[in-house]
């Protein structure tokens, strides 16, 4: 059925908006797009201000650096084959192998296997099978466009950008527990209670919210440098100092989120009739046995949904991370900024280049699977705000 | 829900916010009032030299740090008033330099010069990210339905990518002869430099905050198109209302609610801005509010950080939000009334 008349858009209104539209999303992807490239190339070639040098490589290339068109071909038919598999294979044997209730696990472990596999075929087996069949294919096997994985290299063994990726992963691991435990209890709690109390909570959550974090963290810094002083009297010798901890990053953190997890799942919770724990309730329950046995099994969209934000608030995260921690401690964000610091030479800045590229590399594998809960989230709170 | 069980679940989140917001609050109100600093003492110091025949001996008063039994430093904290906030604020030089018309003596003095580019960022995204929001949400709600997945895929990536990281990816193609920079260089025949200035560093921190949160407006608003009431559109239509006026008075009027929603959220977010001052390295020419706490937190070369100014500015940089947020917040306290 097509539109009426009066509604249907005259020709060139249809090009202007879908022009603007494929002008956005070029200008949306361009610059990770291109830091990403940039990262597999020699400096002289990242820094060329003729973006063919940029993309196709030719001092990467001359450096004997490089992909032919075999390898190109091979690659991407191998990188096909792992998504088809991943999508047709994988899921059924995720259902065969793990017990039922457990499936979450079996994911867990299915993912984390088969970015294994990725990785050595890729990383491993490949560039050794290309490097005895590129001779024999003539003008195929030689190299078409310049890439050196050096930086990455570089950044990841020689900087030791491991540990920070270890850093990274234990605050937002414990961000994402503890926030989502504690925010869940309140967010429901929120969410059935008419009172005046629980509106100017929200109240308050709100303002909180809006605080910098700047404030917060110069009421953390000097009481953090000296918790082990002050509590002495209480703790005597075993008391902690809590500047340096990751522990104590996490809590800050899991703090700071607190406001906005909570109205997140207020309005989830919301949106869960309650005519579903009254039912439980007159049937004998409590109110955390409503919760426990009715609302926990219909809450996981919900909760999944302030679990990305809060692992994105985590992750994302300079100005805490970087006050509170020291340099043993310290996570992905705030080591890259301390790449500048040096005096930087052409080859430092793209290793920085291709720190940040892997830095959001987990991001966009995120979005990829998660899009959905993303945009339900990021619309949740304007719905019911 | 009874109010006992009601604390029992909000207990641990309230515990939370309490101890690690409020309290931080009160102790960064108290730290503004006193400055820590060593104890000095002066020392004679006896100092000789070999001579001939005797030795050369000098007696000197020497000012130095007293320690305790365990060798470190002896501390004391005073109350200073309000020397802390003029020490921050600067007010005699900020009237002198007005009272010259200076403007640009003015954006010397850190306070000012970090207010002045926070409201103005502040102000200046605000209608940018509305208005490119807007647009991408009509776009796509007029586009084929096969590509609103991809175009919501590409748009959700600059959302979510790390700040700090966003900025630095915009700076990589302006620095030097940046990909961006060798292309207007080409195109205007000029020399440009985009990081020798202040104010194209500022005109590139307000590109990649619109970049950065358009994405979020754009879904909000997309959300909303889809529960515009049609028989409003057709009876607009039957009225002989042109596109433009179905915009103005039907689709608009509608998303309202939201546009106030992304206002006020966008409001706090840019109030807070940081990441680009770190992303850009811009310190030398533009800095924000929050940069200023932050950079009093950092230590000095002799390791020693500036509480009692950090949270002097802490507190004026509150003081701000809460002026800008009294507004909405009371329209808020005024719905409650209204519908409760």
């Amino acid at each position: 059925m097509s539109a009426p008349k009066a509604l249907q858009r005259p020709w060139q209104l249809s090009l202007l908006s879908n022009g603007f539209l494929a002008f956005w999303c070029l200008v949306a992807a361009f610059p990770i797009v291109w830091i990403a490239i940039m990262s597999f190339k020699t400096p002289f070639d990242a820094f060329s201000s003729n973006p063919f040098n940029v993309i196709l490589g030719p001092a990467t290339r001359d450096a004997g650096l490089g992909l032919s068109l075999a390898d190109i071909i091979v690659g991407l038919a191998l990188a096909w084959a792992l998504v088809w598999t991943a999508i047709k294979w994988l899921p059924d044997q995720v259902e065969r192998f793990t017990p039922r209730g457990q499936a979450l696990i079996g994911w867990i472990v299915a993912t984390l296997a088969y970015g294994v596999v990725a990785l050595v075929l890729f990383v491993g087996l490949m560039p050794v099978a290309m490097s005895v069949i590129n001779p024999l294919l003539g003008p195929l096997g030689r190299d078409a466009i310049g890439l050196t994985t050096e930086h990455y290299e570089a950044v990841w063994i020689d900087r030791n950008f491991t540990r920070n990726f270890g850093n990274s992963m234990l605050v937002t691991a414990g961000v994402v527990s503890i926030s989502l435990t504690v925010g869940t209890l309140a967010g429901y709690g929120l969410a059935r209670s008419g009172s005046d109390l629980a509106f100017w909570l929200l109240i308050i959550a709100l303002i909180f919210r809006a605080l910098p974090h700047s404030v917060l963290v110069a009421g953390y810094l000097p009481v953090f440098i000296k918790s082990a002083e002050i509590l002495r009297p209480i703790f005597g010798e075993a008391a902690p100092v809590f500047y340096g901890k990751p522990w104590a990053v996490i809590i800050v953190l899991v703090s700071i989120n607190q406001p906005f997890t909570i109205w997140m799942l207020r309005s989830f919770f919301h949106n869960i009739p309650s005519e579903l724990d009254e039912a439980a309730r007159v049937d004998g329950c409590s109110h955390f046995q409503a919760f426990r046995r009715v609302i926990m099994p219909v809450m996981w969209p919900g909760v999944i949904t302030a679990a990305l934000f809060s692992f994105l608030l985590a992750y994302n995260d300079f100005l805490v991370t970087s006050l509170l921690l020291d340099g043993r401690n310290m996570t992905m964000v705030p080591a890259i900024a301390g790449m500048f610091n040096r005096e930087t030479t052409a080859s430092d800045e793209v290793q920085a280049i291709a720190a940040a590229v892997s830095i959001t590399a987990p991001l966009f594998v995120l979005v990829l699977v998660f899009q959905r809960q993303i945009v339900s989230g990021l619309t949740a709170g304007a719905v019911k705000g | 829900m009874r109010t006992k069980t009601f604390i029992a679940f909000v207990g641990p989140s309230l515990f939370l916010m309490l101890v690690f917001i409020a309290a931080p609050l009160v102790t960064v109100f108290w730290n503004s009032f006193h400055v820590t600093k060593p104890v000095y003492e002066f020392v004679d110091v006896e100092t000789c030299t070999p001579g001939f025949p005797t030795q050369v001996c000098t007696t000197s008063r020497k000012q130095l740090p007293v320690l305790d039994e365990f060798g470190e430093l002896v501390t004391k904290t005073d109350f200073v008033g309000l020397e802390s906030y003029r020490n921050v604020l600067e007010l005699e030089r900020l009237w002198t330099v007005l009272g010259d018309w200076d403007w640009r003596a003015a954006n010397n003095i850190k306070f000012w010069q970090a207010l002045r580019f926070t409201l103005l960022f502040t102000l200046v995204t605000m209608p940018l990210v509305i208005g490119v929001g807007l647009m991408i949400a009509l776009t796509v709600n007029t586009t084929l339905s096969a590509i609103r997945g991809p175009v919501i895929f590409v748009s959700l990536l600059p959302f979510i990518i790390t700040p700090v990281i966003g900025a630095l990816s915009i700076r990589w193609l302006f620095i030097g002869d940046g990909i961006l920079t060798a292309a207007m260089e080409w195109y205007t025949g000029r020399d440009i430099a985009m990081f020798a200035q202040g104010w194209t560093i500022e005109l590139m921190m307000y590109l990649y905050r619109v970049w950065h949160v358009a994405p979020f407006a754009f879904i909000v608003f997309y959300a909303g198109l889809q529960t515009v009431n049609q028989d409003a559109i057709e009876a607009a239509v039957i009225d002989g209302a042109s596109r433009f006026q179905r915009l103005r008075f039907v689709v608009i009027p509608h998303l309202m609610p939201l546009i106030v929603f992304v206002t006020l959220i966008h409001l706090m977010d840019a109030y807070r801005v940081f990441e680009e001052i770190v992303g850009f390295s811009s310190q030398a020419h533009v800095i924000s509010l929050q940069w200023l706490t932050y950079d009093f937190l950092q230590p000095d070369e002799a390791g020693t950080r500036a509480i009692s100014r950090a949270s002097a500015s802490a507190m004026l940089t509150m003081v701000g939000i809460v002026v800008l947020l009294v507004l909405p917040l009371r329209r808020a306290w005024r719905d409650r009334r209204g519908t409760g």
